[in-house]
């Protein structure tokens, strides 16, 4: 057989493409069952198709209510980790002092840990505190693992960046307000975004914190955890399914775009 | 301005503490304290009679949790979950990861990017939500069986003990595919961007040196793709290990940690056992994490 580097054998290939059909086939099986006619099984195929649970879903006073804290808690929470996280990532990305891996394995922490750990830790404190659940409570627990996505985003792109780029442009006389607002700043904003879009994401559909975190405030991930541990409306959840992939692919795609062209830069060799 | 930023330039630790100061408040006050607030409850009791909680440090809680079978089985079944679910993830992903990385090119290794992206960002009860309908009795899983004329196949897989169970949406089975297809993302794309590390250089001289692909592809590209599967393997482990949702939805009646740290500190009021099972996964991890860290994992991450 003649040696091709550049071809991937059959299994390869086909191994690759079965497994990202896999991933994306209960995406799709979602988004068709919004439109079925059948509204107490979760029949397939379905009888037939229909838009009416969207209009039923938009009548939905709760559904509302949730998406709107959703939206206002992912939005907090997204300021304040875009502040601390890009802080966070900017002082550790080349300075080097004596506990610096001690601090970066505790800016990770809250991802390489279960979510469940983060929830009831922060419940534990709450309790032991005194304080009562409310709409900060859950943003003090969104804040804390979307930190980590910024800090993520910001730190790779500062860690690509040529040092000598700040050294140049302190040697051509630049102070470091303007070597910041010239050089690093460019450099750093798309990352900044992309990393704000994910937390944005990430906070609209989180539910593990926020099930210790929450009391009494209904976030639409709850309310969607409620219909999955009791389904009451199933073809309206169809509906909000869709919905929340709807809301969530946009900040997705956009942060996508943002870091792409860095992506190609590193592969092509 | 001008001078305060000349200031902090000269006095780079001064710069550097300015920068720390937020960000370490929030992960020293919030994080860490609520993660030792944590710790400390588990050193509390229950009383048997009251069903109180006994605020004076005891290891009695850690006693109940190693002694009383069912809480030992409890560990033991998620550990061996998080186990194969890790393992299943590293076979499946290692073609889609290799693929993606060494031979797309273009627009194709651009689809295959945002396509391992999409799934893992889309929303987490969205798909939890989707295996439900996927795997239920009138689903699409056994509509396939039937019309391919094999629904004797999926009965007798159900009727398996251990892994089997009534229906795919209330077996172990079901369960394990769920978290198989949640994590997936997680162990292709540190596979991914190590494999795309690996230089083309080493592949020519392996075939220079008259390796068949397959042998350049266990020999050379493999064993350089070990840190990025052990960072993948850290993320797919430890996500098993703390589920509470999939395991409530999907599967046999049997617990896992994540749902007893959750019905503890709820509904049974057990406070003190919830905290020191939800110790259980955090041992567990840094056990790994320090395994995973001699292949390398950390320099993948």
């Amino acid at each position: 057989m003649r040696y091709r580097p550049d071809k991937a054998s059959w299994t390869t290939r086909i191994g690759a493409f079965a497994g990202l059909a896999f991933m994306h086939i209960p995406v799709l099986v979602i988004i068709l069952y919004a439109f079925t006619t059948e509204d107490r099984t979760y029949q397939f195929p379905p009888p037939g198709l229909t838009l009416h649970w969207f209009g039923v879903a938009f009548q939905r006073a709760d559904i509302w209510q949730s998406m709107s804290l959703s939206l206002a808690i992912a939005s907090c929470a997204t300021v304040f980790a875009l502040i601390l996280g890009t802080l966070a990532a900017f002082a550790l990305a080349r300075a080097r002092f004596p506990a610096k891996d001690a601090l970066t394995v505790l800016f990770v922490l809250p991802i390489a840990l279960p979510g469940i750990i983060t929830g009831i830790a922060l419940l534990a404190a709450m309790k032991l505190g005194g304080v009562d659940p409310s709409f900060w409570t859950i943003v003090a627990g969104h804040t804390t693992f979307c930190i980590v996505i910024v800090y993520n985003n910001v730190i790779a792109r500062l860690r690509r960046l040529p040092p000598s780029w700040v050294e140049a442009s302190m040697d051509l006389g630049a102070d470091g307000l303007q070597t910041f607002r010239y050089v690093l700043l460019p450099q750093v904003a798309t990352a900044f975004l992309a990393g704000g879009m994910l937390a944005f994401a990430l906070s609209f559909d989180e539910v593990i914190v926020t099930v210790f975190t929450a009391g009494n405030e209904r976030t639409l991930p709850i309310w969607f955890l409620n219909e999955l541990f009791r389904p009451r409306n199933r073809a309206v959840t169809n509906v909000v399914a869709v919905i929340v992939i709807a809301v969530t692919l946009v900040p997705i795609l956009l942060a996508y775009y943002f870091t792409r062209p860095d992506d190609e830069h590193e592969t092509a060799r | 301005m001008r001078a305060a930023s000349t200031f902090f330039y000269r006095r780079p630790y001064w710069y550097l503490a300015l920068l720390l100061l937020p960000p370490l408040l929030w992960f020293g006050t919030v994080y860490l304290g609520s993660l030792f607030a944590l710790l400390w409850q588990s050193f509390y009791r229950i009383d048997d009679f009251t069903a109180q909680i006994v605020r004076e440090p005891t290891l009695e809680t850690y006693k109940q949790l190693v002694t009383q079978p069912a809480n030992v089985d409890i560990v033991v079944r998620t550990l061996v979950m998080a186990l194969a679910v890790t393992a299943a993830c590293a076979v499946i992903a290692l073609p889609i990861a290799t693929y993606m990385a060494r031979y797309a090119r273009g627009r194709v290794k651009a689809l295959f990017y945002v396509g391992v992206m999409l799934p893992m960002w889309t929303s987490y009860l969205v798909k939890v939500y989707a295996w439900r309908l996927l795997l239920a009795k009138e689903g699409i899983i056994a509509w396939v069986f039937a019309k391919l004329g094999l629904m004797g196949v999926l009965d007798s897989i159900l009727a398996a003990p251990g892994i089997g169970g009534p229906s795919l949406s209330s077996s172990y089975l079901g369960m394990f595919l769920v978290f198989v297809y949640m994590w997936l993302p997680f162990m292709i794309l540190p596979m991914a961007a190590a494999l795309e590390r690996v230089p083309g250089s080493l592949i020519q001289a392996s075939a220079d040196l008259g390796a068949r692909p397959s042998q350049t592809f266990r020999n050379v590209v493999l064993p350089l793709a070990v840190p990025g599967i052990a960072a993948g393997s850290v993320f797919t482990f430890s996500l098993t290990l703390g589920d509470f949702i999939i395991p409530s939805v999907v599967g046999a009646p049997g617990y896992f940690i994540g749902m007893m740290v959750y019905v503890q500190q709820g509904t049974a009021g057990n406070v003190p056992l919830a905290a020191a099972f939800s110790v259980v996964p955090i041992v567990l991890i840094f056990v790994y994490l320090s395994i995973a860290k001699r292949f390398g994992a950390f320099d993948a991450l």
